[in-house]
């Protein structure tokens, strides 16, 4: 799945969050939305799978535009998960990952399989598939929400910030699982960080951003070595931008 | 073909409707207001009508001349004992300027008896001993005591024939407050009070040695007992007219305080009193009647009162819960909806009754009407807080997901509404159980029949029997509930001490 952005602009009252972005994401590549708070990184993860519509521009999937009618069907073929999980407090660990299993009436057997799976693949504790999400710790949360995300083995996947609301032991370690999960599946993945370690660490093309536009984008090697202007160098150099500590981030 | 097929039926209909009209074999339905006067002379004229082949219902003890009225006029009700005074004065007041009262009665399809024999007019009261202390004699003395409190009945305080007029007439420096007749007395006998509105055959007069003021400025109007009932009565069933007219002109003042006293001081039923009264009287020996079981089993009255809350709330919940659904998805719609049913949380009871007498009759259709409408707006408010409440991200996590509104809806905010949905739900049900006593107003039963009828015959422990079993209701609701609340609320949304 090719999914490409033109020229496309999204305001939220007066500021533009989306200030006119080019940008293709190709298949089978992991792509780090990289910029401080604001600069519009998971507003362009939100136009991607039609939950804000843009003000101008274009977003197309293989070519064609997005569709205006039965968005469902392109939601369940990109995973999303959220910033801070989004999971459902009302669903045990297994009743979140396998909900949309349910909604399609899924023969359970099948479902369990597909759990089973799920949970080795992010190294999810089995006992834990039965506790609420109040009971989980940070790190596991991050696990479910990726596991829900990829139940219907979608062909791209979507995260907002899976490592900033984690102590660094456990931040550490999701990133290094992280990686393997992207390695073994070999999909598209987007990931939006404020981090530029995480961006170096897990992406194979960086796309820089500040106040709803790129600055620069490719391989982190090739933002370090020719920075475009002073905004990627001082970017780069302070580790993980300027704009720390982070404030709540909703529209980021 | 079709328009055929459907004037036949509606030609049917119509001539089922005129048949039940004028159906001799349906059953007479006899009425009284809610004290012991008004039941005592029911009672006869259910005797009497008894005594003919008609099947006769007695509707004891509705709330007041409003709620009474509009039932003779939807046809729920065929009679009634009532006053020349209170129709004149209050109900028909601008119908009968410069008519008389049968032909009034008459442009409503109903008619009178002659008078029974007693005129019931108001007087004021006072304890014999304070009354003479202070030399009052007459309504003017009251004039020169600023001090005294008064308090007159509910409907005495509104209405343009009871304290407005008497105030104005008589200059009276007192203000008065409403308070409800046979809690009066009691104020009255404990010193709380010092002048109250007072029947002219209350049993009471004789009993706490009151002193009647003298009326000398001839404020009041004549209040003859009479008998309304409704002129189909007459083409449908003419013996039980006939019947119950024996008593005109039978029934002088000092008889009716007789009969009064004997029911409420010496705690004789009223279906006894009335029997005895016939026999002694009239010569009739009907025999038994279809007498009136005030105290009917706990057992009955809680199915009545448990049919009441169940029916409304059953009701409410079906239409309360989409209700709070369309609110929350339409925020200008949810604002008319939630006031909607916050504005029907502010109509009085006995208000809400009344109206609804004339689309429903009397019984359990009015009263489990007026509790499905109380119990709307806990429930709507509650499941439109439950869901505008979801967190945004939780929202946003449901549609990423791909879900479609419905399974939405279904598998992630209804749940996680569910906590404030059931608390709304309790609340609607412990207001239904006590909101349901004045169901008894409209002769709906339930645990409202002891206490209306405890608090008219000074009988606390009869009180006692509606209103503990009512709080004893109320109490095992909430704990069902409770647990039905254990089973629906997800064990996630729960303190996390119960997980």
């Amino acid at each position: 799945m090719e999914l490409r952005l033109s020229k496309v602009i999204k305001r939220y009252g007066a500021g533009a969050a989306v200030d006119g972005i080019d940008l293709t994401f190709a298949s089978g590549k992991t792509t780090a939305l990289l910029g401080p708070s604001g600069c519009g990184k998971s507003t362009v993860l939100r136009l991607l799978v039609g939950l804000v519509a843009p003000d101008g521009g274009q977003i197309s999937v293989d070519g064609r535009p997005l569709p205006a009618h039965d968005i469902e069907a392109l939601r369940r073929r990109i995973g999303y998960v959220i910033q801070d999980g989004g999971l459902f407090p009302h669903l045990t660990a297994a009743e979140n990952v396998t909900l949309m299993a349910r909604h399609l009436r899924w023969d359970p057997a099948r479902a369990a399989k597909r759990l089973g799976e799920l949970a080795a693949l992010t190294r999810f504790p089995a006992d834990a598939l039965a506790r609420y999400p109040n009971e989980l710790s940070g790190g596991q949360v991050q696990r479910v929400a990726i596991m829900r995300a990829l139940l219907l083995d979608p062909e791209v996947l979507l995260l907002d910030e899976p490592l900033s609301a984690l102590d660094p032991l456990v931040r550490t370690e999701l990133r290094d699982d992280l990686r393997g999960i992207f390695r073994t599946l070999a999909k598209t993945v987007i990931i939006v960080t404020h981090d530029v370690g995480e961006a170096a660490h897990l992406a194979d093309v960086v796309v820089l951003m500040r106040a709803g536009r790129v600055v620069q984008q490719g391989p982190f090697a090739t933002l370090a070595a020719s920075p475009a202007d002073p905004f990627v160098t001082a970017f780069l150099a302070t580790g993980n931008g300027p704009s720390s500590p982070r404030p709540p981030e909703t529209r980021g | 073909m079709t328009a055929a097929r459907a004037g036949a039926l509606a030609l049917l209909v119509a001539a089922g409707a005129c048949r039940g009209k004028n159906d001799p074999g349906r059953a007479v339905v006899v009425a009284s207001k809610g004290f012991t006067e008004g039941v005592i002379l029911g009672q006869m004229v259910v005797e009497l009508a008894a005594s003919t082949p008609a099947n006769v219902e007695y509707k004891a003890q509705l709330g007041g001349t409003e709620v009474v009225f509009h039932a003779l006029e939807a046809g729920a009700v065929d009679v009634y004992p009532e006053y020349t005074g209170t129709l004149t004065q209050e109900i028909l007041r601008k119908e009968v300027a410069g008519r008389s009262l049968e032909e009034v009665l008459a442009d409503r399809g109903l008619r009178r008896s002659r008078g029974l024999g007693f005129d019931n007019s108001y007087a004021l009261a006072m304890k014999e001993a304070r009354a003479a202390a202070l030399g009052i004699d007459k309504i003017s003395d009251l004039v020169a005591h600023p001090e005294l409190r008064l308090v007159f009945s509910n409907e005495v305080m509104s209405r343009a024939d009871g304290w407005p007029g008497l105030h104005a007439r008589y200059a009276l420096p007192q203000e008065a407050r409403g308070m409800d007749h046979d809690l009066a007395y009691r104020a009255l006998a404990s010193d709380g009070v010092d002048v109250m509105d007072v029947y002219t055959t209350d049993a009471e007069i004789r009993a706490y040695g009151l002193r009647v003021l003298k009326d000398d400025r001839q404020f009041f109007t004549r209040y003859d007992a009479i008998l309304v009932y409704r002129a189909d009565l007459e083409a449908r069933r003419p013996d039980v007219v006939a019947s119950f007219k024996r008593l005109e002109g039978r029934i002088d003042n000092a008889t009716m305080i007789g009969l009064n006293a004997r029911a409420k001081l010496d705690h004789v039923s009223e279906g006894a009193v009335a029997r005895d009264f016939l026999t002694a009287q009239i010569g009739f020996a009907g025999g038994a009647g279809p007498s009136q079981r005030v105290l009917a089993s706990i057992a009955g009255r809680a199915a009545e009162h448990g049919a009441l809350v169940g029916l409304s709330l059953f009701a409410a919940i079906a239409v309360a819960v989409p209700l709070g659904i369309v609110a929350a998805r339409r925020p200008r719609i949810g604002r008319v909806v939630v006031g909607a049913a916050g504005l029907l949380q502010t109509v009085p009871s006995l208000a809400l009754l009344v109206l609804l007498i004339p689309l429903l009759g009397i019984g359990s259709p009015p009263a489990i009407a007026a509790l499905f409408l109380y119990g709307l707006l806990p429930i709507v408010r509650n499941t439109h807080a439950g869901l505008v409440g979801i967190p945004e991200s939780l929202r946003l996590s449901a549609r990423a997901l791909g879900l479609p509104p419905r399974a939405r809806l279904r598998l992630v905010e209804l749940p996680l509404a569910m906590p404030l949905i059931v608390a709304g739900i309790k609340t609607s049900a412990v207001i239904a159980v006590g909101t349901a006593t004045v169901g008894a107003l409209v002769g709906a039963g339930g645990f409202g029949q002891p206490i209306l009828t405890g608090i008219r015959l000074d009988d606390f422990g009869l009180i006692l029997q509606g209103a503990v079993p009512a709080a004893v209701m109320a109490i095992g609701l909430e704990a069902l509930l409770g647990a039905v609340e254990r089973r629906v609320v997800p064990r996630g949304l729960r303190a996390r001490g119960n997980a």
